[in-house]
């Protein structure tokens, strides 16, 4: 019981009531506090010369001009916090659901679906015509596009095999970004950085009227996914051994499957398509909190607010006048994790096996 | 009087794989408390023959009935709660504890988020000390061995609390005193109510404790019956292309090996 004396760790220990309510408290204080600071965290440009700044915690309530800008700082940060939950809980659904620890909505296709659909609205003009949320209205057609035709692709009869669903999400993949591509490049100069937002993801363009809808359809399939937490820990052991002790295998996996591609899909809707957030989080807190999904998907979706946050925080600060693109922050942090996944899965050879 | 209730009906079942009919025309029947072996060479059909019994595979033609219900159609809460299926290979994608694993054999009986009750912590204590897991509570299951892990899969069987319990070749790995355990074990449920099913190529066990013998060849059942009287017949020797001898010791217990 050595690794399971502490109270955090779940390694010998099964879930009890007060262990969950613990620790999901304690990442929910985490990740308030952090999106509480990063607000006041920023660059001060003002006299020609650029340096880091940091406002005071009163500009929250008093009326100051650091108040202004604080509110125009938090509708990012409140973008972020959505959009990281919805990330980092569908991938730990998708992961489970498919076995591999791998899955993410980018291996699923789901996000180069997004991405490609925002790029051709934006060649055909939808914007000047329609406005702004057209583009977002598209990523998310593009996204349950890619969902429905990764789904017909991948499934063999009412099964749905990892291996197939993972195969075709990567061919759709880099079909869609391949497409991205060619289309990016015989593109007016004007459009190709409007593109680029929507291909590599980014919060500059956020508008607090997005996030105000996005965020309540986020809210309830986050919700979904949690009820379903006891199925997936089931689904561990495989679709067979999971219905000979109960579970509706065939609904659990349309229900996340679906939910978790619309939470993706609606994420990139508002910041474009932003990676590794849904693989490092729940892989990292699987190490530290165990697997068990009750436990890790509430976690998880905290955490990855919170690790939104603070790329965001990195990408909007680190280099004044020059504002990095989250999405590319993200990932530039997150290939190392990747990485380290795919090595030690290598050395014990258990990732194809396993799927 | 009263006969035995049949728990598990099998009436003409035959089940197709691939286009294949891999078990035909199986009709039997399972008593309350009996423990039932199927035996057979590689590839005769067994494990399917067991898993359209626990409702995972669609009997093509025939009907299997377990407590009266259609295992293939009932929600698979309700069959999970009168029947439990240990199957041949279990692989978890992800590092959970023993205690977490046989817990999983619960969930049938669990509401809400499924923290365990007190009631579900003494049927998995029973199971884990049945099967002689208890020390290992806090292991990681991807780490045990092979032995081990089985023995794990059996406890989260047994703690299902089923009426019936379905096994294929749990006795795999073993070694021969957890081997004879698992079978004293399923003796001792069956003396219980329970009814078992249980495939293996532990002839000699079998022979030990099980009530009545099914033999499986080429999809059919070519023999049941007692024990050793299936053993002892011809149609074993045809199945098996070898003769078993079923023999007595010398304290009088008996015992099945390849002649």
């Amino acid at each position: 019981m050595a690794r399971g004396s502490s109270f955090i760790s779940a390694a010998g220990t099964r879930l009890t009531g007060r262990r969950l309510a613990g620790t999901v408290a304690l990442c929910a204080l985490a990740t308030l506090v952090v999106g509480g600071l990063a607000p006041l965290i920023g660059t001060d440009t003002t006299g020609g010369a650029w340096r880091h700044s940091l406002l005071p915690l009163d500009a929250y309530w008093r009326d100051t001009p650091d108040h202004v800008v604080l509110w125009l700082r938090l509708t990012r940060v409140l973008a972020c916090l959505v959009v990281g939950a919805a990330l980092a809980g569908a991938g730990c659904a998708l992961q489970a659901l498919l076995r591999n620890p791998l899955a993410e909505p980018f291996t699923l296709g789901i996000s180069s679906g997004a991405s490609l659909a925002a790029v051709v609205a934006i060649r055909l003009g939808a914007e000047r015509v329609l406005g702004y949320g057209a583009i977002g209205a598209a990523s998310l057609a593009g996204a349950a596009l890619a969902l429905g035709f990764v789904w017909q692709l991948g499934r063999i009869g009412r099964q749905l095999p990892p291996a197939t669903l993972i195969l075709a999400g990567v061919t759709v993949s880099m079909f869609c970004s391949s497409a991205s591509v060619l289309i990016q490049t015989t593109s007016d100069f004007s459009d190709v950085s409007h593109m680029l937002v929507w291909m590599v993801g980014g919060l500059d363009a956020v508008q607090l009227s997005a996030v105000e809808i996005g965020a309540p359809v986020i809210g309830v399939g986050l919700f979904v996914l949690i009820v379903y937490a006891r199925e997936l820990n089931a689904l561990a052991a495989g679709p067979e051994s999971a219905a000979s002790v109960g579970v509706a295998v065939a609904r659990t996996q349309s229900v996340v499957f679906v939910v978790a591609s619309l939470l993706v899909g609606v994420a990139i809707s508002l910041v474009g398509p932003i990676g590794f957030i849904g693989l490092i989080v729940p892989h990292a807190l699987r190490g530290v909190l165990g697997p068990d999904h009750r436990l890790l998907l509430p976690a998880s979706m905290l955490i990855g607010a919170a690790v939104l946050v603070g790329c965001d925080t990195v990408a909007r600060a680190a280099i004044p006048l020059e504002r990095l693109p989250t999405g590319a922050v993200t990932a530039v942090l997150g290939i190392p994790f990747f990485l380290a996944i795919l090595l030690r899965q290598k050395r014990s050879a258990a990732m194809w096996g396993r799927a | 009087m009263v006969g035995p209730v049949a728990r598990l009906e099998l009436a003409d079942v035959s089940v197709a794989l691939g286009g294949r009919d891999v078990v035909r025309g199986v009709s039997a029947e399972v008593s309350e408390g009996e423990l039932v072996v199927i035996v057979g060479p590689n590839g005769a059909g067994k494990t399917t023959l067991l898993r359209a019994i626990a409702g995972l595979v669609p009997a093509r033609t025939g009907s299997v009935r377990v407590l009266g219900h259609d295992p293939a159609r009932v929600a698979r809460r309700v069959i999970a709660q009168k029947l439990a299926y240990l199957p041949q290979h279990y692989e978890l994608a992800f590092p959970f504890v023993v205690e977490e694993v046989v817990l999983l054999g619960r969930y049938a009986r669990q509401r809400g988020l499924g923290i365990a009750s007190a009631e579900d912590l003494a049927a998995a204590r029973a199971a884990m000390a049945a099967c002689d897991v208890a020390t290992l509570a806090a292991r990681r299951f991807d780490e045990l061995s092979g032995g081990e892990a089985r023995r794990v899969i059996i406890a989260q069987a047994l703690c299902q609390g089923a009426q019936c319990v379905l096994l294929d070749e749990p006795t795999a790995g073993l070694d021969p005193a957890h081997a004879r355990a698992v079978f004293a074990t399923l003796r001792a449920q069956c003396d219980g109510g329970v009814t078992a099913v249980v495939v293996t190529h532990d002839l000699d066990l079998a022979l030990r404790h099980a009530a009545s013998m099914w033999l499986c060849a080429d999809g059919r059942l070519a023999a049941r019956g007692a024990p050793d009287a299936v053993l002892d017949s011809a149609a074993t020797r045809s199945a098996f292309g070898v003769p078993i001898h079923v023999g007595t010791l010398p304290g009088g217990g008996r015992f099945a090996v390849p002649a």
